[in-house]
C-alpha cells in the first residue's frame, strides 16, 4: 500500500534550496531542571524552590495562550522535550532541511533577565550561556549563541559580556525588547559599553517581562493583539535608543532587531526625522537625524516577515531600509517560522538575495 | 483522468487521516464520519504539511462580538505552522475563502471488483475482490 | 508654490481653554466653588508642554496667554488663513485624566458648554467635538445623548491612551451613543498617563512621547478591530486624529498576516481586517511623517490602497509645517479635493447637512 501515517516529515528533496543564515532560532531546555546541573548549588535550590518570578501572572506559561502549543510549529516537537530541544532534531528538520550554513541562537526561555532577583538571574544567564556551549556551539558548528544577560542589573550584564567576550561561541549579546526601562535608558548603558569593548552585536529580541502592558494604553484581550503590538513596542525600543543617544555616545554600537518585523521602519524613521528636527531643543546631545543613526546602527531580522497585500511594494521597503540591513531568520522553531523558500514575497536580483539570506549575517557577525 | 488506488477503506476509520503518494504529489486524506476527503498536503501559504496539523471545530461569531459559536467538530485542519484554517471538505481557507484554497481530491470508495479496468493505477496495492478501495483522482 | 486650501474643511482644531477660571460660569456652583476652595490646578495635558516648539507655531503665539486661546486668532489665522470654510474643534483639556469620573463628567460637561458659548455661538463656521468622561462610559454616553440635539458637535472625541485599549466593551456604551446619533468617534494624540506612554516603559525625552502617539494609535486600531467594535457598530467611523498615517500599510499587512492564522481567537472579525480599516476608519492629515522631498509620501499612499482615508488638518496651533504648506503640493490634484472636502463630509454627516 502506497500510504503512510504522519509521522517525522522527511525534506522535500525534489527542491533546491539556497545556502543561508538563520538570525534567530531557538534552542531551548527540554524540561527546566535541565539548567540545574549548570547552576551554582545554591542556585540549584533557589530555582526548585522560588523559580523565575518575573512581572508575570503565572507560575508557568505566557501571559497570553498561544496560536499552537508552546508557540510552537506542531510538527517540530521532538520525541522527548519541547520543540528546540533536540539537537539531531532541529538538525534534520531544520539545519540540514533547510541549508542553514550559519545559526545565530537566541535564549528567550527562561528568559534569565525577567527573574527580578537579579542574583539568580545573574546566575541563570551564566548558565544558560555554560548550556549553550557544551549543548549547542560545541556539538554543531554552524550554530553560533548570544550571551544572555542580566540586563536589568547594567553592571552584572557587562561583566557577563566581559566574561565570554573573545569566545568563539558568542557572537551577540542578547537582550528582550520589553524591559523595566526603556532599553536606550541610561540604567542600561553599561551594557552597550562592554558590548561596543567586546566588538560585539546587540540583538533585542522581541517579548520580555518589563512588567507594563503590551499597549501604553492597557493590556489588551486577545494573543493577536500580542503579536501585533510586538512591532510597537519594538518601535518604541529603538526610538528610545535613538533619542537617548545611544548611538552617539557609543558609536560602535551595532543593533539588531531580532522578531520585530520590518516593514514599520521607514514610516517610523521618517516620524522620528521630522519631530525630532521641531523638538531639537530638547536633545542637543543628538548630532545627526535620528534615520542617520538607524541606518548606521541597525539591523533586523526579517521574521515575522509582513505580507503586502500587493506583492510589488515590499520592493519599496526593501529600497527604504536598505538591502544591507536586513538578516534573513525562520525563528525555528516558532509557529510563525518563515520558510527561506517562500516568505520573501518578491523575487530578489541574486545580488539581494545572497546578501538578505547569507552574507549581511556573515559580514556582521565576523563569519565572512 | 488517472485514478489511484490508496488502499483499503478499513485501513482509515472515521476521524483518522493518511498521507498519499498520488501523481507525485503528497495527498492527505480524512476520513470524517464515514466520508473521505482528500487535500493537497502542502500549505499554500509557506508549504508547511498540512499533514501534521489538528483538526479542529468550525469557531464562528455567536450573536455578540466575545460570544463564539462552535460546530463541525473535526472538519477544519490547522496547518501545523501559521494555523491558516481549511474547510476539509472543500478545502477553502476560512479566513479567505474566495482566495486562499487548498487543492481538493477527490476520494471515493470503490469496491475492489471494480479496479480490474478502467483508468485505475494500483501499483504497489494489492486488490482484492470483496474489500473496498479508497480511490483519489489525480 | 503652495497647494492652495481654500474651500476645505479642517478637521482638527485646537481651543485652548485660557485657564481654569474660564470654566467656572459653567460649572456647576458646587465644582465652581470647589475649584478656588481646593485650589484646582488648570488641567494642561502633559502631551503638549505649553512653550514646547510643537505646541504652538512661533507666528501662532500669543503673547502673555496659551496659544488657541484665542478665537479670533484661531478663525483668522486658521480658517481665513487657508480659506478653509469650516473647522473642527477638539479641545484637549485634560478633563479625561482626572481620576474621579464625577469630577470628569462635571468638567467636560462644563468643557463642552464653554465650548458652546464661547466657540460655536460666535462663529458659524466652528463645529466641536464632544469631549466626554472616558473614565466612565455610562457618564460619557450621558454626555453624548445631552449634547446630541446641538448638531453644531460633529464627533465625540476619546483620548488615544486611557487606562484600557479602546476596543474593550466596557467601552462600547460610548460608541453605541454616537453610533445611534450618526456622530464618528475622533480619537486625538494624547495620554491619561495611567501607563508609561510607550509600551516599554516611561521616557526620559518629551520627543519620545510625541513619536510614540504613533504606536500608541498602531495598539488602539488593534484593539478596536480585534475587540469587535466594527462589527458591533458597522455604521461607525473612527477617526484618528493627529495620528500620522504613513505607518498605515506596514501596519495593515502584519495584522492581516496574523489575523489569517488567528482569527479563531476573534471570529467576529468576518473579513479582513485591512478591508474593514478602509471602510470604517479615517486619518486626519497633520503630521505628515514623510520626508518632504521625493516620491516616498506618493508611495506610501499607493500602499495604503485608497484614496478615502484622509481628511485634511492644519492641526493648529501645533507646529506641523511652515508658512501655507498644509498640503503635501505633490499630491494629485484630485486626490487633493477628497483630503479637502469629499472625505470630511462622508465622515461627518452633520457637516454634509450644512453643505447640503
Amino acid at each position: 500500500m502506497n500510504v503512510e501515517l504522519p509521522t517525522r516529515p522527511k525534506p522535500d528533496s525534489s527542491i533546491v534550496r539556497p545556502i543561508i543564515a538563520d538570525c534567530d532560532i531557538h534552542p531551548c531546555l527540554a524540561k527546566p531542571a535541565d539548567i540545574l546541573p549548570y547552576l551554582p548549588k545554591r542556585w540549584q535550590e533557589h530555582a526548585m524552590t522560588y523559580g523565575m518570578l518575573p512581572r508575570h501572572g503565572y507560575q508557568s506559561g505566557p501571559a497570553y495562550p498561544k496560536g499552537q502549543p508552546d508557540a510552537a510549529r506542531l510538527d517540530s516537537w521532538p520525541p522527548d522535550g519541547r520543540p528546540g530541544s533536540d539537537l539531531s532534531f532541529m538538525q534534520a528538520q531544520h539545519l540540514d532541511a533547510n541549508k542553514v550554513e550559519l545559526g545565530i541562537m537566541t535564549v528567550i526561555a527562561p528568559a534569565a533577565g525577567a527573574a527580578q532577583n537579579l542574583d539568580y538571574s545573574a546566575a541563570l544567564a551564566r548558565a544558560l550561556n555554560e548550556w549553550q556551549v557544551a549543548e549547542w556551539t560545541n556539538k554543531d558548528e554552524r550554530l553560533k549563541a548570544s550571551i544572555v544577560v542580566p540586563y536589568e542589573d547594567g553592571a552584572a550584564a557587562a561583566a557577563e559580556i566581559d566574561h565570554w567576550a573573545g569566545h568563539e561561541a558568542f557572537v551577540q549579546v542578547l537582550l528582550l525588547s520589553r524591559t523595566a526601562e526603556p532599553l536606550g535608558q541610561r540604567r542600561y548603558w553599561p551594557i552597550y559599553e562592554a558590548a561596543q569593548r567586546a566588538k560585539l552585536p546587540i540583538g533585542m529580541h522581541a517579548f520580555g517581562y518589563g512588567g507594563y502592558p503590551v499597549t501604553a494604553g492597557g493590556w489588551p484581550s486577545y494573543y493577536i493583539e500580542e503579536m501585533v503590538g510586538h512591532s510597537q513596542c519594538c518601535q518604541a525600543l529603538l526610538t528610545s535608543m535613538v533619542i537617548e543617544g545611544v548611538f552617539e555616545r557609543y558609536p560602535g554600537t551595532r543593533m539588531v532587531l531580532i522578531e520585530a518585523g520590518l516593514a514599520w521602519l521607514p514610516s517610523l524613521s521618517w516620524r522620528l526625522d521630522k519631530h525630532w528636527s521641531r523638538l531639537r531643543s530638547e536633545t542637543p546631545h543628538l548630532r545627526r537625524a535620528p534615520s542617520e543613526y538607524i541606518r548606521d546602527h541597525v539591523w533586523l531580522t526579517t521574521q515575522p516577515m509582513e505580507e503586502p497585500e500587493k506583492r510589488k511594494h515590499f520592493h519599496d521597503i526593501v529600497e527604504w531600509i536598505g538591502i544591507d540591513r536586513l538578516l534573513f531568520a525562520t525563528d525555528y522553531p516558532h509557529w510563525d517560522f518563515d520558510d527561506p523558500l517562500w516568505a520573501v514575497p518578491v523575487k530578489l536580483d541574486d545580488a539581494a538575495r545572497r546578501a538578505l539570506f547569507l552574507d549581511n549575517a556573515k559580514a556582521l557577525y565576523g563569519r565572512s | 483522468m488517472p485514478k489511484y488506488v490508496i488502499g483499503p477503506a478499513a485501513d482509515l476509520p472515521p476521524g483518522q487521516r493518511l498521507i498519499a503518494e498520488v501523481a507525485g504529489r503528497k495527498v492527505v486524506i480524512f476520513n470524517l464520519g464515514g466520508e473521505f476527503f482528500g487535500l493537497f498536503n502542502r500549505c499554500p501559504h509557506q508549504g508547511g504539511d498540512l499533514c501534521m496539523g489538528r483538526t479542529t471545530g468550525l469557531v464562528e461569531a455567536g450573536p455578540e462580538p466575545g460570544q463564539y459559536s462552535y460546530s463541525r467538530r473535526g472538519e477544519i485542519l490547522r496547518c501545523p505552522w501559521h494555523g491558516w484554517e481549511f474547510d476539509i471538505r472543500t478545502g477553502k481557507s476560512r479566513a479567505e475563502p474566495d482566495r486562499i484554497r487548498t487543492k481538493r481530491y477527490e476520494v471515493e470508495v470503490r469496491p475492489g471488483k471494480d479496479l480490474f479496468d478502467g483508468p485505475y493505477q494500483a501499483e504497489s496495492v494489492p486488490v482484492i475482490i470483496e474489500k473496498d478501495y479508497l480511490v483519489v483522482e489525480a | 508654490m503652495n497647494a492652495s486650501t481654500a474651500g476645505g474643511i479642517d478637521c482638527d482644531l485646537h481651543p485652548a481653554v485660557p485657564g481654569i477660571a474660564a470654566l467656572i460660569p459653567y460649572l456647576d456652583p458646587q465644582w465652581a466653588d470647589a475649584v478656588a476652595q481646593r485650589g484646582v490646578h488648570d488641567l494642561e495635558p502633559t502631551s503638549y508642554p505649553l512653550r514646547a516648539p510643537l505646541t504652538s507655531r512661533p507666528d501662532w503665539r500669543i503673547a502673555g496667554a496659551k496659544a488657541g486661546s484665542s478665537r479670533e486668532q484661531l478663525c483668522a489665522q486658521a480658517l481665513d488663513g487657508f480659506g478653509s470654510r469650516t473647522g473642527i474643534l477638539n479641545c484637549l483639556y485634560a478633563v479625561t485624566t482626572l481620576f474621579s469620573e464625577d469630577m470628569a463628567a462635571a468638567f467636560a460637561r462644563a468643557l463642552n458648554d464653554w465650548l458652546a458659548t464661547e466657540w460655536l455661538d460666535k462663529d458659524v463656521r466652528l463645529r466641536a467635538s464632544i469631549v466626554v468622561p472616558i473614565q466612565s462610559p455610562e457618564l460619557a454616553a450621558a454626555e453624548i445623548e445631552r449634547r446630541a440635539a446641538d448638531r453644531r458637535f460633529v464627533q465625540v472625541l476619546l483620548p488615544c491612551l486611557a487606562d484600557q485599549p479602546l476596543g474593550r466593551r466596557s467601552l462600547w456604551p460610548i460608541y453605541e451613543a454616537a453610533a445611534r446619533h450618526g456622530l464618528p468617534v475622533g480619537i486625538h494624540a494624547g495620554s491619561t498617563y495611567r501607563h508609561p506612554v510607550t509600551p516599554v516603559g516611561w521616557p526620559s525625552y518629551f520627543t519620545e512621547d510625541y513619536v510614540n502617539q504613533a504606536q500608541g494609535f498602531q495598539t488602539q486600531l488593534t484593539s478596536l478591530v480585534c475587540e469587535g467594535v466594527f462589527s458591533k457598530f458597522p455604521t461607525l467611523k473612527v477617526v484618528l486624529i493627529e495620528s500620522g498615517f504613513t505607518w498605515l500599510p506596514a501596519y495593515l499587512w502584519r495584522l492581516h498576516k496574523y489575523w489569517r492564522g488567528l482569527r479563531m481567537e476573534i471570529p467576529w472579525v468576518d473579513r479582513p481586517p485591512p478591508e474593514i480599516i478602509r471602510e470604517q476608519v479615517r486619518f486626519t492629515l497633520q503630521p505628515v511623517d514623510a520626508p518632504v522631498e521625493g516620491d516616498a509620501l506618493l508611495r506610501i499612499l499607493d500602499h495604503v490602497g485608497s484614496d478615502e482615508l484622509l481628511l485634511f488638518s492644519t492641526d493648529y496651533p501645533h507646529w506641523q509645517f511652515d508658512g501655507q504648506d498644509a498640503l503635501p503640493p505633490l499630491l494629485p490634484d484630485s486626490l487633493k479635493t477628497k483630503i479637502l472636502i469629499d472625505n470630511p463630509l462622508a465622515t461627518y454627516p452633520r457637516l454634509k447637512e450644512d453643505f447640503a
